[in-house]
């Protein structure tokens, strides 16, 4: 053994780590610190007494408010992402490991992904003020709840993809090692499915601003709940027509936007290099400020040390739960008779519910209402397409354009993210002065008003895609003298085809969501409706009609579930069996 | 170690009638092994020896009780397996390192799982590293490491658990040649050391020098479905020379073997030769055009494991171009020596048109799926077909990754012969002309049949 043995191994990143700076430790600390206090202040307002019928319809609109407020809406997204992680972990898991759940909890995950979220407010928050009745609990939670509904599916689906792609050696590895199904768990699955989660969480995470904003001040059953918080602050600056104040609040939403980027998702992303599996590396390295601030510092040294015994302890206690492998030999017999009775019961029950459904409906509005609901999808779904078309027509040459020049990118991508994840029903109060003044319809303008969330997930996409495109391949058609409209046809339309299609099936989805808000808006006193499918949930909900919510829900859950079936996916393998560029 | 009484030596695994089935995707199944019966012993190695697709690695993997054998079974000291093997570690040969662990982390995490306490988790961590090589590595990551490096903490990851039985699935093919052979050496000084505890070692190789350098008994595996077909003791003395004409005859006779005929696989079996019993070998022409070539130039015979030396090929590389060139009646085989055919010579010296109208012949003749594929496009309406239309057929033996595979090959040779034309975009097979004028040929094809 001792021939040829390696050298020393001097580790100068390692030598770095541990000389830690003072300045660092102290800045975290303090940090730590000054989070510990503002999550005491913020639970304080929470608990407050609360009465149904007193509630506040509107908040105050004193810019004095404004950084509680916003804190208050941040608390509130971070505990939506925390719960959307745990949700993520159980179901995920529990989709990819038990053989009978997954036939139910996958197709559930695929419509869940699809349903119009902000159809459902109505109907949970009657849910949560049951739950917690006397405090503000349950509005909090009716918000927190929409948050977590916009951000958990795309998580969980991210994660649970990575469950059933693990490479099959380190599975290998992980059941002939005899890892207990805890260890397993933390070893392998979550280190696996970390770069995914993460990045998918930071996804959600910017589209979750949208329904916070939308969640905030909840009308539901002729009232109005609005919560503190900074959705609400710009509803009543709306209301009250006061320009200035609505101007601000969006300067304090960049300010958190870009904060919430440079102190949580840069480092956590950052961090998450490491669990990069195999040789590839990423196309551009992350750096964080922050995460070296705190990687110099003894803080995380410390904690681990603290936590190290928790981790032992759970460790241990989770042994009876067994080791992570499956047997060899299975009853074929018990388990075909099992299918059967599964299958057969969570038929019977569908049935039960959809009958159930369908009888509370005829009841309470009468089956027609299908057809209505349907029409005005009709009318919802045209706007969708003149939204792609109009988006596709403007955004996929300059996507190309700044995805082609490297500098361009590295100036544009961070900005368009911030555009991607900003809430663009802050911007609703404008449009809606602009439309009043010009005395355009909103059946018109609401195509706007979808757009100017919707369409930046093309533009992102495209951007993506058009940067991917191989030098060579753009050599080679600048030497073979290709005019524009020949590269167009022959390079950048089938090389970025693949990415426009990701960003119009998301662009698509969210607009089918923001037409709930983006159909009937309103500034000062003025209210404009637009007819359609998003106009329809949102009258019923505000009516406290039950019924016609849950008609106008479903039918639009079909069209986005349908579309996403016969269009997009269609549209999609095509493009990857057809112009992958791999 | 090696040297214990047969009568003596205890089984550590048994395997008996082992088959192995998967279901294809029209229902019907593909085998994979085929009735095989294995004891592995205390003391001694064996080395499972096979061309890809032989059934070799799944074997081991029955073994370890990662996988269920469809009928048969696999006992560890007397115990049906339902489960990971207790008594079994793995290296392979992609390392299967847990990449957000270092090197010390990777290392106890089997003793973590086995509840070890930490103090003593550390210590025989540090041990094992130690032993196989690995000191000053403890805080590395497996990223930072070559590949040398991170297979030696595959072994530390495997050896720290003390294993009855250490399982290696083609450990050092990822490595370079020297880094294998530095490996292999160390993994057999740690093997005769006194005291150490593995008691088995069952290696996966498609290297027959890697299987003769290590091994006491060699299992060779025959493919479609993998089969035993022949048990090769070794009885060198350790350490072995591979210069000695003693090593040079069992390499050259595991060779024969590997290439001689296989009475019991399906090939052999069936009576006449079609797509699903006579796969065809993965071979490009360029490469079949490069063996010929080589035998050409050594005066049109070539002894295999000079000639795999020579161009530092292994079996896998090799094998399924010679056996190519047989199935085109190119080359013809004696044990291990190639020569080369009168068919092959013509074909080798014509000029580049006239040697693809004789591969289109050769080809329909006597490449089973390239001939059905001609003739159901001959048979169609307009001498076009989808090419699920063959994918669907492919399906009735083959796994997914085979078909493709497998008609991948056919394109491949059939665009070279000119015999017909594949349009990518739909996925259509069009017949060219040239496969026309071997419409006689074809009739002969279907008086046989």
């Amino acid at each position: 053994m001792a021939s040829l043995r390696p050298g020393t191994f001097t580790n100068h990143d390692a030598s770095l780590r541990a000389r830690s700076h003072f300045a660092a430790d102290a800045i975290v600390l303090v940090a730590v610190a000054v989070i510990f206090w503002l999550l005491i202040q913020l639970s304080h307002g929470i608990s407050e007494p609360f009465n149904r019928v007193s509630a506040p319809s509107t908040v105050s609109t004193d810019p004095a408010n404004l950084p509680y407020y916003a804190a208050r809406s941040l608390l509130r997204m971070f505990a939506a992402l925390a719960v959307s992680t745990i949700f993520t972990f159980i179901y995920a898991t529990a989709a990819a490991r038990l053989r009978r759940a997954e036939k139910i909890l996958l197709p559930l995950l695929d419509v869940l992904q699809s349903v119009p979220i902000l159809g459902f407010l109505s109907i949970t928050l009657s849910i949560w003020l049951t739950l917690f009745p006397g405090t503000e609990l349950g509005v909090e939670c009716a918000s927190v709840f929409a948050i977590f509904t916009s951000q958990a599916w795309n998580m969980t689906f991210a994660f649970y993809q990575s469950l059933i792609t693990q490479p099959r050696d380190l599975d290998e590895a992980a059941r002939l090692l005899r890892l207990t199904k805890w260890q397993r768990f933390w070893q392998l699955d979550v280190p696996n499915g970390m770069i995914p989660l993460i990045w998918n969480g930071m996804m959600s995470f910017g589209g979750g601003w949208f329904f916070l904003i939308a969640s905030e001040v909840i009308s539901v059953n002729n009232h109005v709940y609005a919560l503190p918080g900074i959705g609400a602050y710009v509803a009543a600056a709306s209301r009250q027509q006061e320009i200035g104040r609505l101007l601000l609040a969006i300067l304090v939403m960049i300010v958190m936007v870009v904060g919430v980027n440079f102190v949580f998702w840069r480092p956590l992303t950052a961090w998450a290099e490491r669990f990069r599996t195999g040789d590839t590396e990423a196309v551009e390295q992350q750096h964080s400020v922050v995460l070296d601030l705190v990687r110099r510092s003894v803080v995380p040294a410390m904690v681990a040390r603290v936590l190290r015994p928790v981790g032992a302890g759970l460790d241990w206690a989770t042994r009876p739960l067994g080791r992570a492998d499956r047997p060899l030999r299975v009853n074929q017999a018990r388990r075909r008779a099992g299918d059967i009775a599964f299958l057969v019961i969570v038929l019977a029950l569908i049935a039960l519910g959809l009958a159930r459904m369908l009888g509370y409906i005829s009841d309470h509005t009468g089956l027609a209402q299908f057809g209505v609901a349907a029409g005005l999808g009709l009318i919802t779904f045209a706007r969708v397409v003149v939204l792609l078309i109009v988006s596709t027509a403007i955004w996929v040459p300059i996507g190309v354009w700044i995805g082609l020049s490297p500098k361009v990118t590295r100036f544009a991508q961070p900005i368009v993210q911030v555009l991607a994840s900003f809430p663009a029903n802050f911007l609703f109060p404008f449009i809606t002065m602009a439309l009043i003044a010009t005395g355009i319809s909103l059946n018109i303008g609401g195509i706007f008003l979808m757009a100017l969330g919707a369409q930046w997930y093309i533009l992102f996409n495209v951007i993506a895609g058009a940067s991917a495109i191989p030098n060579d391949l753009r050599e080679a058609a600048t030497n073979l003298r290709l005019n524009r409209r020949q590269k167009w046809r022959y390079l950048y339309g089938p090389a970025i085809f693949a990415s426009w299609v990701t960003g119009g099936i998301t662009a698509a989805g969210g607009a089918w969501n923001a037409s709930i808000v983006a159909e009937v808006v309103s500034y000062g006193d003025t209210t404009l409706t637009a007819s359609g499918l998003g106009a329809y949930i949102a009258q019923s909900t505000a009516e406290g009609d039950f019924a016609k919510t849950l008609v106008g829900v479903t039918v639009m859950s079909i069209f986005v579930v349908g579309l996403n079936r016969f269009f997009w996916r269609r549209l999609y393998s095509y493009a990857e069996r057809r112009f992958s560029l791999t | 170690m090696t040297a214990t009484v047969a009568t003596t030596r205890t089984a550590l695994i048994e395997a008996e009638h082992i088959s192995k089935s998967f279901p294809s995707a029209d229902g019907s199944t593909l085998h994979v092994l085929d009735d095989v019966s294995v004891t592995l012993h205390e003391g001694e190695v064996v080395a499972l020896l096979g061309k890809s697709g032989s059934g070799k690695s799944t074997l081991l993997r029955t073994f370890a009780g990662l996988i269920a054998p469809t009928t048969g079974e696999v006992r560890y000291r007397g115990k049906v397996l339902n489960g990971a093997n207790p008594g079994a570690a793995m290296v392979f040969q992609s390392f299967a390192l847990m990449p957000w662990l270092t090197v010390q982390d990777n290392v106890e995490l089997g003793l973590r799982a086995a509840g070890v306490p930490e103090q003593e988790r550390h210590r025989r961590a540090l041990e094992a590293i130690d032993q196989i090589g690995l000191d000053g590595f403890e805080t590395a990551y497996p990223r930072e490491l070559s590949g040398g490096m991170r297979q030696r903490v595959g072994f530390a990851r495997a050896l720290v658990l003390q294993p009855d039985v250490l399982m290696m699935d083609e450990p050092f093919s990822a490595l370079d040649v020297l880094t294998s052979e530095n490996l292999r050496n160390e993994l057999i000084s740690l093997w005769s050391t006194p005291g150490f505890p593995t008691k088995c070692i069952c290696i996966v190789t498609h290297n027959i020098e890697e299987a003769v350098l290590l091994a006491d008994r060699v299992l060779v595996l025959g493919s479609n479905p993998g089969h035993i077909m022949a048990e090769v003791p070794i009885l060198l003395p350790r350490p072995r020379d591979r210069r000695s004409p003693t090593f040079e005859t069992a390499v050259d006779r595991l060779y024969a073997i590997l290439t001689g005929r296989d009475e019991k696989s399906a090939a052999a079996r069936a009576a006449a030769p079609g797509p699903l019993t006579h796969p065809l070998p993965d071979a490009s022409v360029g490469g079949l055009a490069g063996l010929v070539e080589i035998v050409y130039a050594h005066g049109g015979q070539a002894d295999l494991p000079d000639l795999a030396d020579e161009l530092s090929f292994e079996v896998d590389d090799l094998l399924p171009l010679v056996d190519a060139a047989r199935m085109l009646g190119l080359l013809e085989v004696e044990g291990a020596q190639a020569f080369l055919t009168d068919v092959g010579r013509a074909w080798y010296t014509a000029d580049i048109q006239r040697s693809k109208e004789m591969f289109a012949t050769l080809a329909v003749e006597h490449a089973p799926l390239v001939k059905t594929i001609v003739k159901a496009l001959e048979n169609s309406e307009d001498g076009a077909l989808r090419d699920d239309f063959f994918r669907d057929l492919l399906r009735r033996g083959y796994n997914a990754e085979d078909t493709e595979k497998q008609l991948d090959i056919a394109i491949d040779w059939g665009r070279y012969g000119e015999l017909f034309d594949y349009d990518a975009n739909p996925g259509e097979l069009v017949l060219s002309e040239v496969a026309a004028s071997l419409i006689p040929t074809l009739m002969d094809g279907d008086a046989e049949s």
